[in-house]
């Protein structure tokens, strides 16, 4: 993977993403150390993101490189006009490595093109976030022990949700069943669903929590947006439909995980955080674990 | 009898013959081929009469021959088109245009958050239906189909 960029999952082979997590594991183990020593970082965000920002900071101190870079465009050259084409041949001269997050769309595919060092992309408007879906993978295989014959419910904004179309796409890679519960209005959209058909893979479709949930091995939350709907009545009519409730995971598998991207606002009663199945928070550190693997493998180091 | 007075667009020696092109998209294939920057003799008809297309335009190049990855490129905007290559007034060989798996540069990505809408990008699609023409974005990744193809 040496001098790749990462700029979708698809990027990555199957044995690829295998390598990664295993090698995050190995960051969980011994999370400190000097394989970036002497590397420059270069994190450039177009546009806020505090948690992705800080993830990626964490993994660059652990691993003892250096930052440089801005966290709101605003203070840039980009104020100014400067092209993103210009902004990157510039940055990547300064640096071994570029983390970008930027609103624009295809804007990190674009930045691969023109930059000289390896781009990892923290997120190009609602297209992609690789670096979620990969702590996402290696949270679901922490918890599972396998990434094979699982069970996934994917609920609330299917249809906008970059992060819920990311993971559906990266665990279809896997005999995976999947159970989408959303809203009539933010239903996983038909092309995923052919993707699934064509692949032979098996997916339900329901409007609300039901006891199928005991058969849910991982439930993926997502936030339900009012801005998502063009009648506000539609909204208040869901809005409380897919929250999750402590009292709804009595009779879930035992093995059973929770997780969510975050932020989260009420989707998850905060009743459930004290369940030892809640793991979103724990799902936040592992990917600062990923982040590193991500980084060492694209620079070669590891 | 007289025979009746027919307008036609003169034959040519050698070169080729692009027939059945949508009318409305003359333009556009004359644009695509970069024929308006060549030196060759050009003629073309337009709005002709055409049972298929409604109205269909021809184009007569002088002297000039196509590879097929070229010709090929006119296949967005004018895809049941029909090259005859003429060669001492003979059509020596009939071709088709035929969808290829990539487009560089000649369509638009419908979605207005689409890097190639900000920047000076090339546009760079794979074809991932040719039926229906559905081209998806090498940069954004989203679809754009046959209703909202705009060619650059």
């Amino acid at each position: 993977m040496k001098n790749r960029s990462l700029v979708s999952i698809d990027d990555l082979s199957t044995g690829e993403v295998i390598k990664i997590l295993d090698l995050a594991a190995e960051f969980e183990r011994d999370p400190v150390s000097r394989l970036l020593e002497g590397k420059v970082v270069a994190t450039l965000f177009f546009e806020p993101s505090t948690r992705t920002r800080l993830s990626f900071e964490s993994a660059i101190n652990r691993l003892g490189g250096k930052i440089v870079g801005f966290t709101d465009a605003g203070v840039t050259s980009v104020s100014k006009g400067e092209t993103l084409h210009d902004t990157i041949k510039m940055v990547s001269s300064y640096s071994d490595l570029i983390v970008m997050r930027h609103p624009i769309e295809g804007s990190a595919r674009y930045a691969s093109e023109i930059s000289s060092v390896p781009v990892i992309n923290a997120g190009d408007g609602a297209n992609q976030h690789p670096t979620q879906t990969m702590l996402d993978l290696y949270s679901i295989r922490k918890t599972q022990g396998t990434l094979d014959n699982l069970n996934i419910f994917m609920v609330g904004d299917l249809k906008y949700g970059r992060t819920v179309h990311s993971l559906m796409m990266a665990m279809s890679r896997w005999n995976t069943t999947f159970n989408f519960i959303s809203p009539e209005e933010l239903k996983m959209p038909e092309e995923f669903k052919l993707y699934l058909e064509n692949l032979g893979l098996r997916y339900y479709e329901h409007l609300d929590f039901t006891d199928i949930i005991a058969k849910a091995d991982i439930i993926y939350m997502t936030r339900v947006q009012k801005e998502r709907f063009s009648d506000p009545i539609e909204y208040e009519k869901v809005k409380n439909v897919y929250v999750l409730k402590n009292a709804m995971l009595a009779n879930t598998k035992a093995n059973m995980r929770i997780l969510h991207p975050l932020p989260r606002v009420n989707e998850i009663h905060t009743d459930v955080d004290s369940n030892p199945k809640a793991y979103y928070f724990e799902q936040a550190l592992n990917g600062v674990y990923t982040r590193q693997a991500i980084l060492c493998s694209l620079l070669g180091i590891k | 009898m007289e025979e009746p007075k027919q307008l036609s667009v003169s034959a040519i020696e050698n070169g080729t013959v692009i027939d059945h092109i949508p009318a409305k998209n003359l333009f556009k294939v004359i644009s695509i081929l970069g024929l308006d920057h060549i030196d060759s003799q050009i003629t073309f008809g337009t709005n002709l009469e055409s049972k298929k297309l409604g109205k269909k335009a021809i184009i007569k190049i002088s002297g000039k021959f196509f590879e097929d990855t070229d010709i090929n490129r006119i296949a967005l905007v004018a895809p049941d088109a029909k090259l005859n290559i003429i060669k001492d007034y003979e059509v020596v060989e009939k071709k088709v245009v035929e969808v290829p798996d990539e487009i560089v540069g000649i369509a638009k990505c419908m979605n207005p958050k689409c890097i190639t809408n900000y920047e000076k990008v090339t546009t760079r699609f794979r074809v991932v239906s040719k039926k229906s023409v559905a081209l998806k974005c090498h940069y954004c990744e989203k679809i754009t189909n046959q209703e909202n193809l705009h060619i650059i």
